[in-house]
This record gives C-alpha cells, structure tokens and sequence, in this order.
C-alpha cells in the first residue's frame, strides 16, 4: 500500500492547536489565530540547547542533598540515591524501584532517546523510522513522571515540623531536579517529529 | 457545518487523509507513523461537561482537606497540597514551588475552568466568549498538568514516614485519587472537534 501524501508536498501546513489546514505561506491561522510553521522553528538547535542543558543540571541534581531531616537532634541530608538506598535497606524495595525508575531511569531514558532523535534527524537517516516514531511519543509520555521526587519532597518538608523531636527542609538539589524535569520536557517539546521522516525527501530526489 | 472537517492530517509526521466514519471504540491511526489521529466516539458534550464539574468540586475537596495526616509521641501534623508547596518554596528552593504550583496546582485548575466554560456554551451549540483563547490556552498547558504524580508522590511520602512516624491518608488523598481517574478520562476526549461542531463567524464579530 502506498503511503500518504505529506502536508508539506501538497502546500500545506496544518495548525496543530486546531487541525485546521492553510496554505504553507499563510503565516496565523485563520481559526484559531495560532502562528503556523511547517516545521518547528530551528527544532534541532533549541532541542539540542535544551537537552545539554538539563544534562548538565542533572550531575548537582544528583550530587546535591534535596532533603534535610532531623529527628531526635540528628540531622542529616540526603541525595536521591540516597533515599533510594534508604528504601531498599528498609525493606521496601517497591518504592526503591519506583524513585528509581522516576528519579534515575526516566530522566537517563529521556538524554539518550532525544539524543538518538537528533542524531539521526541531523544525519538524515531513514533508519527504523517507525521505530523512531514511537520512541518519541514514549519519551513524551514518560516525561513527567519524574517530578515525583520534587512532590515527596514537598509533602515530607510540610509535614514533619516538630521542632526538636523532627523536621525536615527541602535542599538546593531538588531545584536543580525540577529544572531538570522542566527542561527535559521544553527538549522533547522543541523537537520535531516530522523531521524524522523529511529524510524521505533526499531519497526520491536526484542528488546534486 | 456541524460535519468533522473533510481531511486529517498526523501531527508527527506531517501525513494527510480523509476522514472516515469509525465505528465507537474505533481508533485510526497513521499508516506511516503508527499515531492515533482520531477516534470514532464522538465527543459528547453534557458528558464531558458533568464530568468537568465533578472534577470542579472534587478540586476543592482534593485542596481543602489534609492529603496526609501524621502523628508522633502525642505530636501531631496534617498537610494539604497547597501547604506543601510553600513548605518547598523555602529559600533557595522558590523555583522549584513555582513550578510545582504550576504543574500541581494551577494547570489543573484552568484546565477544570477553561473547558467548563468552553462546554456550557457548546451545550447550546455556541461559541463561548473568548472561545479561540480557551481553546489555544487548553492546548497549550496540557502537557503540563501533573496531577497523577502527586498522587503517587502522597503513596511514596506515606510509605517513607510510615517507619517513623503514624501516618494516614487523609480525605485529600482519598479526593485526588478521583480528581486523577476524572482528569485521565476527560483527556481521553479530542476537544478539538468542538473547532468543526462549532463554526465561527468569520467576521469575528460574534465568536
Ligand atoms: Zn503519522
């Protein structure tokens, strides 16, 4: 079966905040008034400027404390790792797993899948394009979840305020963690799908 | 005009198709990127409507009453969403409340008031006022709205104290697990539709 035709090479651009289509030189929407491009401007460089970015503020989100906790006259602050190891030593390696997976796997997940994207998009390559597809849409999906530290932090700082028998306060780590996550998802906002598959574009044109 | 429009286009790839008649339940997807492009159950407005505003009041609820609820050696302490955040927005850590407020707190709150207003008026086949900016703004925050991991962030807070310390749910808790489950299933609507259900006047004069 043939595959269907593309926006692009028919003239035009489609409004991805309404679905409304217009002619590719149309600069709004006659709808919803939204600014059309055809394709994300300079997708590649802002997704790039994004992901080095929370690459970069994801070595003190780690290496940083995002807690202190006192209790009974003993304070001491935690990293994520931490809390992970923390779990597991308690007992309760499901909650270990889940912070795990939010705090370390996601976020890792995320740097190298976007990564791919762009390396391949740059390159124009028209490997495991379907593949890639859904990469993205996974990496979209997954994106949030690792705001879960920033909301167990919150909740335990509000909680434990007992003076001298218990308190505890968010640390500078966990702001490094909620930009992490907040630029991760600019990074994944800022690529462009459809740039996977405008490598198709060079294959049916004469080189030259 | 209250027809979907002819054609629809994949906005992950850039394809364009017209548009088929699905059965309920049906899903099409993309023959090149594999990606939903439209369901067949179409939206229907007085449900989603009474779903936005059971989602209105269990809002309230969800942010008016203690999520967690703990106790020690005859101390006791209770916490709410809101409090939480400005327990995190301590010094340094300003940035990120703000953007736990926003993801937790403040997009799920114009989601619930935007598309109420936006459906109120569909009811009766109109355009709200300022129909155009709810619907830009409804799209624009949505990615952003980030109620369900409060809710597993309460589990994870319960489980750490829980060593320490006597620790309950409160009806806070109780309410975001319904806000949560509220929230996912009004998602599962395209709202765009209401683009095509709902034609404006070109002239601007009356949208
Ligand atoms: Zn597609």
């Amino acid at each position: 079966m043939n595959l269907a035709p593309r926006a692009r090479d028919l003239g035009l651009t489609c409004c991805h905040t309404c679905g409304q289509a217009s002619s590719s030189t149309t600069a709004h929407c006659p709808r919803c008034r939204s600014r059309l491009h055809a394709r994300k401007p300079d997708s590649l460089a802002r997704t790039w400027a994004f992901l080095l970015a929370a690459l970069i503020l994801y070595i003190p989100a780690n290496t940083l404390p995002v807690m202190y906790t006192s209790m009974l006259g003993r304070g001491e602050s935690s990293t994520i790792l931490h809390g992970v190891v923390e779990f597991w030593k308690a007992g309760s390696w499901d909650i270990a797993l889940l912070i795990f997976i939010a705090s370390v796997a996601v976020p890792s997940t995320k740097f190298l899948a976007l990564g791919t994207l762009l390396v391949t998009a740059q390159r124009r390559s028209t490997w495991a394009q379907p593949q890639r597809a859904r990469l993205y849409r996974f990496v979209e999906l997954i994106g949030y979840w690792s705001m879960l530290d920033v909301v167990v932090v919150a909740l335990v700082s509000a909680l434990v305020q007992f003076q001298l028998l218990g308190t505890a306060e968010p640390r500078l780590g966990i702001v490094f963690f909620g930009l992490v996550v907040v630029l991760t998802m600019f990074a994944a906002m800022s690529f462009d799908p459809r740039l996977i598959w405008d490598s198709d574009d060079d294959k049916n044109l004469p080189r030259n | 005009m209250t027809h979907p429009a002819a054609f629809v286009f994949c906005e992950h790839c850039d394809s364009i198709y017209r548009r088929h008649e699905l059965q309920r339940d049906e899903v099409a997807r993309c023959g090149r990127c594999c990606a939903v492009l439209y369901r067949g159950s179409r939206v229907d407005i007085d449900y989603l409507l009474a779903l936005t505003l059971t989602a209105a009041i269990v809002f309230v609820i969800a942010n008016a009453s203690p999520v967690i609820r703990i106790a020690v050696s005859g101390l006791h302490n209770q916490a709410n969403l809101l409090q939480s955040i400005v327990a995190l927005s301590h010094g340094s850590a300003l940035a990120v409340g703000v953007v736990a407020a926003v993801t937790l707190f403040v997009v799920p709150l114009l989601q619930i008031i935007l598309l109420g207003w936006v459906l109120l008026f569909a009811r009766a086949h109109r355009r709200a006022p300022g129909f155009v900016f709810a619907m830009r703004v409804l799209h624009r925050i949505r990615p952003w709205s980030m109620t369900e991991v409060f809710l597993l962030g309460v589990l994870v807070a319960i489980v750490k104290l829980s060593g320490l310390l006597h620790v309950i749910a409160g009806p806070g808790a109780w309410a975001t697990v319904v806000l949560t489950v509220l929230i996912a299933v009004i998602a599962r609507h395209d709202i765009r539709s209401l683009w095509d259900r709902l034609p404006g006047d070109p002239t601007g004069l009356h949208s």
